[in-house]
């Protein structure tokens, strides 16, 4: 299949109620899907994150359409896993996900931070079907994922939970005292991704305040830490089935990812964390991506 | 508005094992000091009992502590119902994201610790998690007020009404006495969104029985009067009292209000009191800015302006000492209540 390919059947299955289990073929073409969403969706709001979606696309694909069990039209399916994005500012690639999903139409995307449609610039429970709790103050989301998967172990549902953090996020001290918290509880239900892009707004991660070794720290508070190409969906696959698997600790995937991973003008260039491409930026880099910001934005508007 | 007559002798079924021997009147006592005779309890027990409660009424209920079981009296719930219950250990602004996540997977978690912690150095959690959510958390604040006494300052929360009443969604609820808090913490349970009960560290002044009435969102007329209104929460309210009693026998009637929930606010008894009695004061054992006499004169210069006088802590930090001392020192006192109530008696009778 090339990466063009994803068919119309496709594209409606991809709102199916359970847990999707797409093959990698089929999760590389939609991730291409999302990274279109992303840049389209920029470039008409001329504002929000570009670096951090577009690093989180694959594996944020990986999730929605192979691994969460997931009911987009009942977003409160009792039965549901819980994903939740500590990082709260990628939402362009959260609300690329959902909607490809089935949250809520394609076309909401168009109006991306906009006073009239609900897509706020960070995940708001009130405003979006599907956000379960608001996220936007780095640090908590670990800590309310931390929650879920106590809430679950009591009530003896099988839910997992997954939280998506940033690398420059582990920074933050809460993070270390939700890790702290969910070994303690040894909460096996609970798997963290890190989009460990090595960028955030300031510059170089390592240089801004180091984190290395991050793997270490993980496993030193006594997580399953599980590392992949956080770009390569095969490998993505085999890690978060190594998650799904282990017993008796939480597991942390520490995904190895390019900021603004598939533009070729913003890959590794922590100046793209926060800011949108201009509309000839945006050209450029939907032309890299196999499509037009005519093409894709039309796309968009009748979904 | 509920109103309901001056009676400050527990109801029956009130516990007054602590205040053996005692008259159960503080009106008999005509000084002004802390009262040794009226029964004393704690109004952190109220709200660790009522957990209990709670608990054994529905499985929804899970308390959670930061390292404070006996301090904060959930120790009792712990001991009850272990398998809901959790311990964070010494992480507050962890527990409020955490009770978040409980919240939004369908429970009602009630989180315990110092008022220090759960107002100020949780805040942005309960801005961002729990608020904006709107999540079902309820966060129970102890040790708040001057009278925590030997600590200091670091641990006397006054800051807790003006941060929690300033952020959407949150609801706040500020009682009197044990019995009070036991309903509050009754009535946060009920309530859909998140509360921040906060309550103090010392025995005070049993001032209700069981069945006093308490609606969440009202306020309650504890005692008539025509000259001049006394709004007050948390402890404040047995010094009113006290106050109301002196200034009586100066010719001065005093309406009494117990405003236990500074949000949401009862706008339609403070402008009530201030077309009534024409004047008003405030009495808090918290900062003076933002805090429930803020509160009441949001409302007061908007619907009807009237001379107040605030009763509270005047923008300085507390320190170390006996409860009883810090709030003589501190201006937290009947005395204190009545000076102010002359004060703003002299404003009123020259706007006429």
């Amino acid at each position: 299949m090339s990466l063009n390919a994803l068919s119309a059947n496709d594209i409606s299955a991809g709102h199916a109620p359970g847990r999707l289990a797409w093959p990698a073929e089929k999760l590389e073409a939609t991730a291409l899907h999302i990274r279109r969403d992303i840049v389209t969706l920029l470039a008409k709001s001329q504002t929000g994150h570009s670096g951090g979606p577009l690093s989180s696309a694959d594996f944020g694909t990986a999730l929605f359409f192979h691994e969460l069990n997931i009911d987009p039209g009942h977003p409160q399916w009792p039965e549901r896993d819980f994903w939740h994005f500590s990082i709260g500012h990628v939402t362009p690639v959260i609300y690329s996900l959902m909607a490809e999903r089935g949250y809520f139409p394609l076309r909401d995307l168009m109006k991306f931070r906009a006073f009239d449609g609900h897509a706020q610039g960070h995940p708001s429970k009130h405003d979006t079907p599907g956000i379960e709790v608001s996220a936007g103050s780095l640090g908590q989301g670990l800590s309310v994922c931390c929650g879920v998967a106590m809430a679950a172990r009591m009530d003896r549902h099988p839910r997992r939970v997954y939280c998506v953090m940033g690398d420059g996020e582990q920074q933050e001290g809460q993070i270390w005292e939700a890790s702290m918290f969910a070994a303690h509880y040894k909460l096996d239900n609970l798997c963290g991704i890190i989009d460990y892009n090595r960028k955030q707004i300031d510059g170089d991660v390592q240089d801004i305040m180091g984190i290395k070794p991050l793997a270490d720290k993980w496993r030193s508070f006594n997580w399953n830490v599980i590392e992949c190409d956080g770009h390569a969906i095969p490998d993505i696959l085999k890690a978060l089935a190594a998650a799904r698997e282990h017993r008796g600790a939480p597991s942390v995937i520490l995904a190895h990812t390019v900021m603004g991973q598939g533009v070729s003008f913003m890959a590794d260039d922590y100046r793209w964390h926060g800011k949108p491409p201009k509309m000839d930026q945006a050209e450029t880099a939907l032309k890299e991506l196999g499509t037009s910001y005519a093409e894709w934005s039309a796309r968009l508007l009748a979904g | 508005m509920a109103t309901k007559p001056a009676t400050l002798k527990p109801a029956p079924g009130a516990d007054t094992t602590l205040a053996e021997g005692a008259s159960n009147d503080p009106r008999a006592d005509a000084s002004i000091a802390l009262p040794e005779k009226v029964e004393m309890k704690k109004t952190r027990e109220g709200f660790g009992r009522a957990l209990v409660d709670l608990g054994e009424q529905d499985p929804r209920i899970v308390v959670m502590v930061g390292d404070l079981s006996e301090s904060t009296m959930v120790h009792f719930f712990a001991e009850r119902f272990p398998e809901r219950f959790i311990q964070v250990g010494i992480a507050e602004q962890n527990m409020m994201c955490i009770a978040g996540g409980l919240a939004a997977m369908g429970k009602i978690p009630f989180l315990a610790t110092y008022g220090a912690f759960a107002s100020c150095r949780s805040a942005d959690q309960m801005r961002v998690t729990v608020a904006y959510s709107n999540l079902n958390v309820k966060i129970g604040g102890a040790h708040g007020g001057i009278s925590v006494g030997p600590d200091g300052a670091t641990h006397q929360a006054m800051e807790e009404i003006s941060i929690v009443r300033s952020i959407p969604n949150m609801s706040m609820v500020v009682p009197c006495d044990y019995w009070e808090t036991y309903k509050a913490t009754i009535a946060a349970a009920r309530h859909e969104g998140p509360v921040y009960i906060r309550f103090g560290r010392e025995d005070v002044p049993v001032v209700t029985g069981k069945d006093t009435p308490f609606t969440f969102g009202k306020g309650e007329i504890f005692a008539e009067g025509r000259d001049l209104s006394i709004i007050a929460c948390g402890v404040m309210v047995y010094e009113a009292l006290r106050a109301r009693e002196a200034l009586a026998a100066r010719g001065i009637t005093a309406r009494v209000v117990d405003l236990h929930t500074p949000k949401p606010l009862d706008r339609a008894l403070i402008t009530a009191c201030a077309r009534e009695t024409g004047a008003i004061v405030t009495a808090e054992e918290h900062q003076v800015n933002g805090g429930l006499g803020g509160a009441v004169a949001e409302v007061v210069v908007q619907t009807a302006p009237v001379p107040m006088e605030l009763v509270a802590v005047h923008d300085r930090f507390g320190q170390s000492g006996k409860p009883a001392e810090l709030m003589d020192a501190f201006g937290l006192r009947a005395k204190d209540i009545i000076a102010a109530a002359e004060r703003v008696l002299e404003r009123k009778r020259a706007r006429v």
